[in-house]
């Protein structure tokens, strides 16, 4: 794999790189895309993506009625900075 | 070994009815025991002794009142995936090491409802990414049975505890094989379910279509006791399975004769170490006596399992990841400059070397213009492995075969490639792709190493593998053998 993809994906995934993580990970991923491309090899000619394992799961449905409680000061003690209900991060917008 | 840590899950379930001895007792007892074993060990993560005590003198005022059931007071571990409320809930990770959770997850509820008991939360591979407990944020978990050697993973820390006997149970999960590599690399038994079939409610996100909850234990006796009040419909869980659980433990003692044994020729190949290979036949040997009929079965993609898994997994992994960053919980790095700068130092710092490579292969396998060379390719090899699984369960009720294909390995001796790791798990990742259940019983040694044999089985088929896997250990003691050092 090229430097450049590399920061392509690790762009995409929101991941920061050191620089002397890149050349770790060229080899690494293109060791591991060798090792999956083996699945170049199998005949899928007319058969259908398996999503999930279970055939004929359908995603389940419920009435739309309000089950859920307000519960946000509870789950709000995790976050690393919050005031009056909302979570702070660096400004986004100048 | 204490007088408790000797008992099977049953026997200790007897004895708190009977009076015997209470429900704090045993939580005392398992509590020193884990104080004693976590530097040798490093088999868990958080111990909640007050919780533990606290849950068990309520135990005790249930079994005086004449409420105890199968399960009260008897002392158990949950894996450090499952969200336990007011208890830290880390996945073995930086990124949540800060993390205490707001609610239980429905796993870790219902067995709190049957009066079970929560000793702590156990190590494990990060986010449950590895074969070996080596990439936990808190440290590798080592193996009982000879402390320079893996426990194997993700649930190393589970299957670690229960062979020390540190709890008679420890909760687990299974998206490659993380409960059964370790269960046969720590000499206990370990089941994954049918997917569907145990609610992922709380059971913190790797990869959706792959991750199932289950238990290790000393025996399929204690794990159909277990599992039973573990499985069943959970509504908040969109793919949980609407179907009535059985009475495992009443299945069990059902004669094995008769039952189609299928071989999987695959399985027995160039990669399977002579020894555990050797041990394998033999347990099914005592099948045979015992009247089951053995068959060779073929499912020819099996071989691509492991390479479809490394397209699938990471692939919802890096969709599952993508919550971690640093905005609602969990680490945040240090003075972010702007939101770009929070998101990636975040993750960059708040994840380890495993898990960000398969953050990068997953996102890779599904960006533009590789969607589907990558990920649409082995969605479709998956649907031919599970119709080979299901052409195969036409001729035969269950598979059986290797767990992995050697016993546990030095620390450090796998970690330089990736895939010389993941091929550890090249037994057990069929069964995931197809959602199939399965379970290791350990079935010998190698030296003083144990060797587990695996038991596949059609969707909803749990009652058939515990009732096999009890019928081997009628007939056997290595479910029995405890490591010298923890006896």
């Amino acid at each position: 794999m090229e430097r450049n993809e590399i920061e392509t994906i690790a762009y995409l995934a929101r991941l920061e790189l050191r620089e002397g993580e890149i050349p770790a990970y060229q080899k690494s991923l293109s060791s591991i895309l060798d090792f999956v491309g083996e699945l170049d090899r199998a005949d899928t000619a007319g058969v259908a993506p398996m999503a999930h394992p279970l055939p004929g799961l359908a995603q389940a449905l419920r009435a739309d009625e309000v089950t859920e409680h307000d519960e946000r000061e509870r789950y709000q003690r995790n976050a690393p900075q919050a005031e009056a209900g909302l979570y702070l991060v660096p400004k986004v917008i100048e | 070994m204490s007088e408790f840590s000797r008992r099977s899950l049953a026997e200790l379930a007897a004895g708190l009815r009977a009076r015997e001895f209470s429900s704090v007792e045993l939580a005392r007892d398992a509590l020193a025991r884990i104080e004693a074993t976590q530097p040798k060990l490093n088999a868990l993560i958080s111990i909640t002794h007050d919780l533990a005590l606290a849950q068990a003198a309520a135990a005790d005022r249930e079994i005086a009142a004449g409420r105890g059931a199968a399960l009260t007071g008897i002392p158990l571990l949950h894996k450090d995936l499952f969200c336990t409320q007011g208890v830290r809930t880390s996945c073995g990770s930086r990124m949540l090491d800060n993390f205490v959770s707001p609610y239980d997850a429905t796993v870790v509820a219902r067995l709190r409802s049957q009066g079970m008991v929560m000793l702590g939360k156990t190590n494990m591979d990060e986010f449950a990414m590895g074969s070996s407990n080596e990439t936990s944020f808190y440290g590798p978990v080592r193996n009982p049975w000879d402390l320079r050697l893996v426990p194997g993973g993700s649930s190393g820390g589970s299957a670690a505890a229960v062979a020390a006997r540190l709890a008679p149970a420890a909760t687990a999960t299974d998206t490659g094989g993380s409960i059964r590599q370790p269960a046969a690399l720590c000499g206990v038994t370990g089941i994954k379910p049918t997917y569907g079939r145990v609610s992922r409610y709380g059971m913190v996100a790797f990869a959706s279509s792959l991750d199932q909850g289950g238990i290790l234990t000393r025996s399929a006796e204690d794990a159909a006791l277990v599992l039973r009040a573990m499985a069943g419909f959970d509504p908040r869980d969109s793919t949980s399975v609407d179907r009535p659980v059985p009475d495992y433990a009443a299945a069990l003692e059902r004669p094995v004769a008769g039952l189609k044994v299928g071989l999987l020729k695959e399985f027995f190949d160039k990669g399977l170490d002579p020894e555990n290979e050797r041990l394998v036949r033999a347990a099914l040997r005592v099948f045979e006596q015992l009247g089951a009929k053995l068959e060779e079965v073929s499912l020819p993609n099996i071989a691509l399992s492991v390479p479809a898994y490394y397209v699938v997994a990471p692939a919802e992994a890096s969709s599952n990841l993508a919550r971690y960053d640093g905005v609602r919980y969990g680490y945040r790095c240090t003075a972010p400059r702007d939101l770009g700068d929070l998101y990636r130092r975040t993750r960059g710092e708040g994840f380890g070397a495993e898990v960000k490579r398969r953050i990068m292969t997953g996102t890779y396998v599904l960006s533009a213009g590789y969607y589907d060379a990558y990920y649409l390719k082995a969605q479709k090899v998956r649907q031919l492995i599970a119709s080979d699984f299901a052409r195969a369960f036409r001729e035969v009720d269950v598979i059986m075969g290797p767990t992995t294909p050697t016993p546990a390995f030095e620390l450090g001796a796998k970690t330089a490639d990736p895939i010389t790791m993941y091929l550890n798990d090249i037994y057990t990742i069929g069964a995931n792709l197809a959602g199939l259940p399965a379970l290791s019983v350990p079935c010998g040694f190698v030296g003083k190493l144990p060797v587990g044999l695996q038991i596949i089985g059609p969707h909803f088929a749990e009652e058939r593998l515990l009732n096999a896997a009890h019928a081997l250990q009628r007939e056997t003691d290595w479910h029995r053998r405890a490591p010298a050092e923890f006896a």
